[in-house]
């Protein structure tokens, strides 16, 4: 057993509002720069739909993450010899379409304009080369626009549809759609650490954020192809890449994450997972209805005696390991089961997990036959098996295990709150789901009660022995202006 | 793995310190977003080096209870964007001056050294004023400084008080709440000068009518931690996601709690998508589906089941009991007024027994008069208005019957009219006869005339639907299929679920509501309807029941010391509050552009009248002429030359002044300005504009602001329709352009309403200021706070007003050395004894009774401008709270100790011999407005609840006893949000962990709606109601463009759809504001498109971010389109609300001009029956009473920009 801490993340979909607020947090806090005009960090994108950068998911096209190759995983863009050879000029990078030319407007003709006939307005124009332009796509382009035929029809997702299914969600009182907001996965197999021919990418050893030494990136940008969820970025100015750093600036202070601080739908969980590093490779080269189940097991008790002591050996400290008996992320995720992973078929086990939405993929349609008060699985509205291609790389039995799950939790609710519905049918409810009332009852209240404290449990980050190698120990304080440039000339 | 790399070595990783240098910041401080939002959420600004780097959402709300999420964190993706203002290319960093102007006003003053005369120079030549008012809008912006933009506004004012008169000067910003210092440095400027403040929520169509109607209230609603309780939420007309968006995760967390949530809405939103079930319904429609849910609950839980809780329920607080007289009509007997104590020879005597309603007591088998009614609150002895069913005579408690089904004297036919088909249904209803003192008369409850008027038979003979599939019969659930698209099956089930789930919680469902319900002709219909549903089911003033209209409301919190501080009350009153609708829909000429003939399809009449039957202009003026409505500028001169004329006349005293003013307006030698409004001595002439965007966002019609107001180019093409069809309006050719002498406005952006502005004076923005903020969608109390000094040379609201009052005082030195005395007319208000004015419809104008102000007419009130004293009158709080103390809604309590206070231990100016509290700077405003309002204050809630408890005559200082210590200051504030006490100016209860959900005190406190019969109206007693046939819950037709007539002018060339026009609040914006940063854009597609239905699109060759053309009669929008099956087909949205300043290039269609915003495709139709007053809750107060701005029903014509772009 090689215990590890990771900072693990869930995003419950079923209360994403898709307004996007995380997005500016982080746009403001990390890339309103030159250069890093276009990258969004965090963004939020409507399924079904096609994403930022357009059509993220078409691996065919993108050739990110891993692939099976007999016993062993390979990344599906090549290994290092495959990875020089396109050094100069690699085919699988997106392009500045895929994600948009950044703009801004002519602000200044509003004050500026001279006396004239008409109305001055204020024209868009490139943010890379300052002259107007016609803006024809966005970082957001296909927001709230599910059932249309030129973004939603195209998502990857609804390939394993029928064609009657995938019509039906064309149509205005078929169609459906929800956000799923997205950041980076700071995964235990990452396939941009392993495709950087500089070596620049590393996981964190005390937390696992994935982080892009800006000293040591020569801008290959292997990992920008790498990454199938195209969470890595360019930075045209610096020439380096970046990416979305978990705000470890903010959690070493105590703070959440600014997306996560500020998610005003409440939709995000944050805490430490104890995880088994040596069944890694193992868990990432599973079947793909395997995949989910075995990244599960690689995620440890923090309660079992062995599983401490293992983790005491690797150097976890005590508090971290209090801290992960804390983790709201573990309920979801390990205790519970109804959180999963986007994509798990990329193989590389990533460490933000997703609660499917609940509604609308299982709300109302109009009434057919006989009236529930709640509808049912068998009625989804959104076919289990486009969230099976999103969350389970196609198993439908371990999504719908976890809608029985949120499903009976509200009728359990419902019965307890009101009483207006028949005793057997949430009875019914709760035995399909395997759920006990105290599950049920922990489930509704860390799905709707819980305050920002039991949301996002934050490690203690143990800075001072990250700092006291690097200072002289005599001066007091002398770790807080450690790295601080002094001034120049002595 | 070999490849995943974990790293510990602090060396390696030396180069992290990057990313935390950017994170580091110097200093934190809260403030908010004085934004006209609804939100009113705590932020935290981030300071680094000076500058404001980023915002995040403060976390430190006090928890509520632990049985209820808390609030943290709250604050949208609009708000984290604001500090991309502060320093952007957008920011208004200097003062300028439009350049045609300034070169005017230069050359003016090198000749005359007056500043006044200066500026009458300019604005008595017509070339010159027509020179500045056709540049307006067109560039050629110049730089200015604080001290010539002051004196061009000062000498403005000045001369425009003494040519024109101070109440054509006039001001607008909306809604208070958010940043109410800012609101009130303005309006307190104007009200101290004699101008006009004009309303915002009416004009926004954010009003629910319904809410005066039915319950006496301009809107009180739950806060948005309330929904948890609810255990059956419905949301239409409001989407949640889009515009709740801090409050929606209570929705979802309730969902997970067992609630269902349940969308009514034409599109699929974004709310949509959050709810258990999404009924997709026609847009308009509203009312259809809500009226045959009542329906289903009528028929199933009130008669068949009987089910006592909902009984009982309607039974005391409901006009349910209350009788009804059956009138003889043409067409049989009709609902007509309620049977009321005077009439009846044991209660004859009574005082106010107009005024006092009456139930069949079962116990005596007669006639009673609850206590409660409208007579019991405005006589002499107090303490009998209680909603005790308790007689008024000997205090014997009353066995109200709410039917006759059961004792009744017979059965009447009477006769229902159903305008959708325009059939009128006679129907049995069960009547008792009573002997009045003009004989004997047959009366019916609200209740049985409820059920008659809802089609649900109980077996009574007569044109009764035969049952719920009687399609033809209004209103079963088969009924309302034509109109919402909805099946009967469903609207069944939805009443069973709603009616159940409230029978089992007490009342837990809710209904949260919105524009896209209330911004149409007849959505009152549609509240009235949804309103029915709650209160037969028992569900208003229930922790998890109510309905929750959350748009345009806000709540200014501490509102007794805020008006007087606002509104200069601490000064003198009466204050000059104007309805916008009214105002706009008058002086911008856009009755001009309507028909008589229009006005009688939009709203149907059960038969013709004198009464009803009329253009909406001559409908304005009579409500004027009667004091229904306000109205400025009030007469054809200014109010001190109606003074100085009676005085002339030989009037010594202020009521011979009053009866002067009467006799010449009998004899139409005066005049009021609503019958000549294009007549110059009649026009507005200057326009402050702060905190808002009065030209564009808020600007229905705009394009006849642009023309009418403004005088510079317009777009629309509307023939003038109007001439022949206005019978007590004079018509005038032509009609003027240019109306506006001068438009000043502050603002931190240059949006539509700076650019078409003649001085944008450089305002802080929300994080450069200190100021107050409070809403109600919840119950805190929290600051704005300067995190950097204002930037470049921009000042605080607060700050220029005062400068402009400053520079006012000195030039009034010359011109208006002395005090003078005003005139002042004020209509018939609500919460005062004049809800006693007009039982009946007469008109002074036409004989049918004499000119009596206050009662008859407006009021007649007189108030002395001292404009030398008016700087320092603005940074005083005056003296009249000390003697007169402070109130709202119709109570009053002592506050003098507390101003002492203020005197003792706060910032004092002193001057004419006298100290005051010194408001001369805005966190001391704040302190004032803390240490007096019962909301923060608990000993002045102590004695709000004690005057409260005079009037009720049943104890409520209970409520707040425990919180009696509590006092709150601005320093408070900045350290943590602190939660509202309770106070008698609203009406939740909150103490011990309960969350505010409206009307609550009513319920359980037993204190009356202020309404005619102290409870929930079912039935409007209004003569005007019952002409116009709206007397009980109804359902009127949605006008189609036949009716509207909005493309009577416009082409149809080439392939072109004609569509519904929506305007719904949007994604990217709070109305125009963050809409044009470059966050908010960058997110919207780089514009803020129309969204167009892929069918209709496809039927003319429309694609996905084509540019379209949008236009009508009224103007035109260039914008690029998206294409969706989210949207239904036969209507667009184009989200509220666009700046015509960002991308907009010109348009083909009109001239190759430059296309409008969305408000160029609007035009305002005002409902009459919204005018009406004078009589209970239907009288006026402003943002309470009044026509709304209406404009969904508008039609338009889209079709693709024909070449690309021009700009």
């Amino acid at each position: 057993m090689n215990v590890r801490s990771q900072i693990s993340t869930v995003f419950h979909l079923d209360k994403c509002i898709g307004c996007h607020t995380c997005s500016v947090a982080c746009k403001n806090q990390w890339t309103d720069r030159r250069g890093m005009e276009y990258a969004w960090w965090n963004n939020v994108e409507t399924k079904p739909g096609t994403g930022y950068p357009i059509s993220w998911e078409d691996q065919e096209q993108y050739q990110g993450g891993w692939k099976r190759d007999g016993d062993s995983l390979k990344l599906r863009q090549g290994g290092r010899l495959a990875s020089l050879a396109r050094i100069f000029s690699n085919p699988l990078l997106p392009i500045l379409d895929d994600y948009y030319e950044p703009f801004t407007y002519r602000y200044d003709d509003l004050f500026n304009a001279p006396a004239g006939n008409d109305q001055p307005t204020a024209r868009a124009i490139s943010l890379i080369d300052g002259k107007p332009m016609e803006i024809r796509s966005g970082p957001n382009w296909d927001d709230d626009l599910s059932g249309s035929p030129i973004y939603a029809a195209q998502d990857p997702n609804l390939e394993g549809l029928s064609a009657e299914e995938r019509s039906e969600l064309q149509g205005i009182e078929r169609m459906v759609f929800f956000y799923l907001p997205r950041i980076c996965n700071h995964c235990l197999n990452a396939a941009c650490v392993a495709a950087c021919p500089s070596g620049a990418i590393y996981k964190r050893g005390e937390d696992g954020i994935v982080l892009v030494n800006q000293d040591r990136c020569r801008g290959w940008r292997m990992c920008v192809s790498a990454c199938p969820y195209k969470k890595i970025y360019f930075n045209w100015s610096t020439g380096k890449s970046e990416k979305c750093i978990l705000c470890y600036p903010r959690l070493e202070a105590g703070e959440a994450p600014a997306c996560f601080h500020t998610c005003v739908g409440r939709i995000r969980y944050l805490g430490v997972l104890l995880y088994d590093a040596d069944r890694l490779s193992e868990a990432a080269g599973r079947t793909d209805a395997e995949l989910v189940a075995a990244q599960r097991t690689m995620i440890l008790d923090p309660f079992d005696p062995a599983v401490v002591e293992a983790a005491r050996k690797n150097g976890v400290p005590d508090a971290v390991i209090d801290s992960a008996r804390r983790s709201p992320v573990y309920r979801f995720v390990k205790e519970w089961e109804i959180a999963l992973p986007l994509h798990p078929e990329y193989r590389t086990l990533p460490m933000l997990f997703y609660v499917p939405p609940l509604l609308p993929a299982m709300a109302q349609e109009a009434l057919e036959g006989e009236a529930s008060f709640f509808t049912s699985l068998e009625k989804a509205r959104l076919p289990l098996k486009y969230l099976a291609s999103l969350f389970s790389a196609g198993n439908e039995e371990i999504v719908k295990a976890a809608y029985r799950k949120l499903m009976a939790v509200r009728l359990h609710r419902r019965s307890t709150q009101v009483g207006d519905l028949p005793a057997t049918l949430t009875a019914k409810a709760m035995a399909e789901a395997r759920l006990g009332t105290a599950d049920a009852d922990a489930i509704y209240r860390l799905t709707s009660l819980a305050g920002m404290d039991e949301r996002i449990v934050i490690p203690p980050m143990m800075r001072e022995g990250f700092t006291e190698p690097t200072v002289e120990p005599q001066r007091q304080n002398a770790a807080g202006f450690a790295y601080l440039r002094p001034p120049p000339g002595r | 793995m070999s490849w995943v790399k974990d790293i510990f070595d602090p060396d390696e990783r030396r180069w992290e310190e990057i990313y935390r240098n950017r994170f580091q910041t110097d200093k934190v401080v809260r403030s908010t977003h004085g934004v006209n939002c609804t939100g009113g959420c705590s932020w935290n600004i981030h300071v680094k080096n000076g500058v404001v780097a980023l915002e995040t959402q403060a976390t430190d709300y006090p928890r509520i209870s632990c049985d209820v999420p808390a609030y943290e964190p709250r604050g949208c993706q609009r708000g984290i964007s604001a500090s991309w203002y502060l320093y952007s290319p957008l920011r208004v960093k200097y003062p300028y001056l439009r350049g045609v102007l300034m070169d005017l006003w230069r050359e003016a003053r090198k000749v005359h050294a007056d500043p006044v005369a200066a500026w009458a120079s300019i604005v008595n030549d017509p070339a010159k004023r027509q020179s500045y008012q056709e540049a307006r809008g067109k560039g050629g912006l110049r730089r200015s400084s604080w001290d010539e933009v002051l004196e061009l506004t000062a000498a403005s004012t000045i001369h425009t008080i003494k040519r024109h008169g101070s109440d054509r000067i006039i001001g607008f910003s909306p809604i208070p709440a958010m940043s109410m210092l800012s609101f009130a440095a303005g309006s307190r400027f104007l009200q101290l000068l004699g101008g006009v403040n004009l309303s915002f929520y009416d004009w926004y169509c954010d009003l629910p009518n319904a809410s005066p109607e039915v319950w006496g209230e301009q809107t009180d609603v739950a806060e948005s931690a309330d929904w948890y309780h609810s255990k059956f939420i419905v949301s239409m007309g409001a989407n949640l996601g889009m515009t709740r968006t801090p409050d929606v995760h209570f929705a979802a967390e309730a969902r997970h709690d067992g609630a269902k949530l349940v969308v009514l809405s034409p599109d699929f939103s974004m709310t949509s998508k959050y709810a258990d079930q999404w009924i997709p319904i026609h847009a308009g429609q509203d009312a259809a589906f809500w009226l045959a849910v009542d329906h289903v609950i009528l028929k199933e839980f009130h008669h068949e089941r009987k089910t006592p809780y909902f009984l009982d329920y309607v039974r005391r607080y409901s006009d349910a009991p209350f009788l009804v007289e059956l009138e003889k009509h043409q067409g049989g007997l009709r609902p007509g007024r309620m049977l009321r104590a005077s009439e009846i020879a044991r209660t004859r005597d009574t005082e106010n027994g107009d005024y006092k309603f009456l139930v069949w007591d079962g116990t005596a088998n007669a006639p009673r008069m609850p206590r409660g009614t409208l007579g019991f609150r405005w006589q002499h002895e107090k303490g009998q208005w209680q909603l005790t069913l308790k007689d008024g005579v000997d205090g014997q408690d009353i066995d109200a019957r709410t039917s006759f089904l059961e004792g009744n004297d017979g059965l009447a036919q009477v006769a229902f009219d159903e305008y959708a088909s325009g059939k009128v249904a006679l129907r049995g209803v069960p009547v008792r006869t009573v002997e009045t003192l003009r004989g004997t008369v047959q009366v019916a409850t609200v209740y049985d005339l409820l059920f008659a008027q809802y089609g649900v038979s109980r077996g009574l003979a007569g044109e009764y639907p035969a049952s719920y599939d009687d399609a033809d019969a209004a209103y079963t659930p088969a009924w309302q299929e034509r109109f919402t698209g909805v099946s009967a099956a469903e609207v069944i089930r939805f009443a069973r679920e709603w009616a159940t789930t409230a029978e089992k919680t007490g009342g837990k469902c809710s209904v949260i509501i919105g524009a896209g319900v209330n911004q149409w002709y007849h959505g009152d219909h549609a509240y009235r309807a949804a309103i029915a549903g709650l209160v037969l089911c028992g569900c208003i003033g229930k922790n998890g029941g109510g309905l929750n209209h959350y748009v345009g409301q806000e709540k200014l919190a501490p509102v007794a010391p805020w008006s007087a501080l606002a509104f200069a009350l601490d000064w003198a009153g009466p204050p000059r509050l104007q309805n916008a609708p009214s105002f706009h829909y008058v002086h911008s000429d856009q009755w001009r552009y309507e028909r008589a003939s229009e006005d009688e399809k939009l709203n149907p009449l059960p038969e013709p009248s004198e009464f009803a039957t009329r253009h909406t202009m001559d409908h304005q003026a009579r409500a004027v002429r009667l004091g229904w409505l306000p109205f400025f500028p009030q007469f054809d001169r200014t109010p001190t030359a109606v003074v100085n004329d009676a005085r002339a006349a030989g009037a010594r005293t202020d009521g011979e002044v009053s009866s002067w003013v009467v006799r010449q307006l009998k004899e139409k030698k005066l005049k009021f300005s609503v019958e000549d409004p294009d007549a110059p001595e009649n026009w507005p002439r200057l326009w402050f504009i702060w905190r808002g965007n009065a030209l564009m966002s808020s600007a229905k019609g705009h394009e006849y602001f642009l023309r009418h107001y403004l005088g510079t180019h317009s777009n629309a093409v509307a023939p003038e329709t109007a001439m022949g069809e206005v019978t007590d309006v004079a018509w005038r050719d032509p009609a003027p352009k240019g109306k506006l002498d001068l438009v000043v406005d502050l603002n931190f952006r240059m949006d539509t309403s700076a650019l078409y502005s003649d001085v944008i004076l450089p305002a802080a923005t929300w994080y450069e200021k200190d100021d107050l903020n409070s809403t109600d969608m919840h119950s805190f109390i929290h600051p704005l706070q300067a995190a950097v000094p204002p930037c470049w040379e921009s000042r605080s609201d607060w700050d220029i007003f005062k400068a402009i009052a400053e520079k006012v005082s000195e030039l009034a030195k010359t011109h208006i050395p002395e005090p003078v005395r005003e005139i002042v007319t004020r209509p018939l208000m609500h919460d005062t004894p004049a809800e006693m004015a007009q039982r009946e419809l007469r008109d002074w104008a036409k004989g049918e009774c004499e000119p009596e102000p206050g009662k008859t007419m407006p009021g007649l009130a007189y108030v002395d401008r001292d404009y030398v004293n008016l700087h320092n009158r603005f940074i005083s709080f005056g003296p009249v709270v000390r003697a007169q103390g402070i109130g709202a809604h119709g109570i009053t309590w002592p506050v003098d100790d507390l101003y002492d206070e203020l005197v003792l231990d706060r910032p004092t100016v002193e001057w004419g011999g006298k100290r005051y509290p010194s408001i001369a700077v805005a966190k001391d405003a704040a302190n004032v407005i803390l240490h007096l309002a019962p909301e923060t204050n608990g000993e002045s809630a102590f004695r709000a609840f004690q005057a409260e408890e005079k009037k009720v005559g049943l104890p409520l200082t209970d409520l707040v006893a425990g919180s009696r210590n509590v006092r709150t200051t601005f320093a408070d504030l900045a350290r943590q949000p602190r939660r509202l006490l309770d106070s008698p100016c609203w009406t939740g209860i909150t103490g011990n962990g309960r969350t505010y959900s409206a009307y609550c005190l009513n319920v359980e406190r037993l204190v009356p709606w202020r309404t005619l019969t102290g409870r929930q109206h079912f039935y409007l007693d209004h003569p005007g109601f019952i002409a116009f046939g709206e007397a009980l819950p109804t359902y009127k037709p949605k006008p189609g463009q036949d009716v509207v007539r909005d493309l009577e002018a416009s082409g149809n060339g080439g392939p072109s759809l004609q569509l519904n026009y929506l305007t719904p609040h949007g994604k990217w914006g709070i109305h125009s504001t963050f809409g044009d940063n470059l966050r908010m854009l960058s997110l919207s597609r780089g514009t803020h498109p129309l969204w167009v239905n892929d069918g209709d699109a496809e039927k003319i060759g429309l694609v996905d971010n084509d540019w379209v053309e949008a236009y009508n009669d009224h103007g035109v929008v260039v914008v690029r389109c998206v294409v969706s099956a989210r949207i239904p087909t036969g209507l667009c949205l184009l989200y509220h609300a666009p700046e015509r300043t960002i991308g907009v290039p010109k348009s083909p269609e009109r001239g190759n001009k430059r296309a409008g915003g969305h408000n160029s495709l609007t035009r305002v139709r005002l409902k009459p029956t919204l005018m009406l007053g004078g009589y209970g809750q239907f009288t006026f107060a402003l943002n309470y009473w009044g026509p709304t701005g209406n404009n969904r029903d508008t039609f338009i014509r889209v079709r693709k920009l024909v070449g690309a772009p021009q700009w």
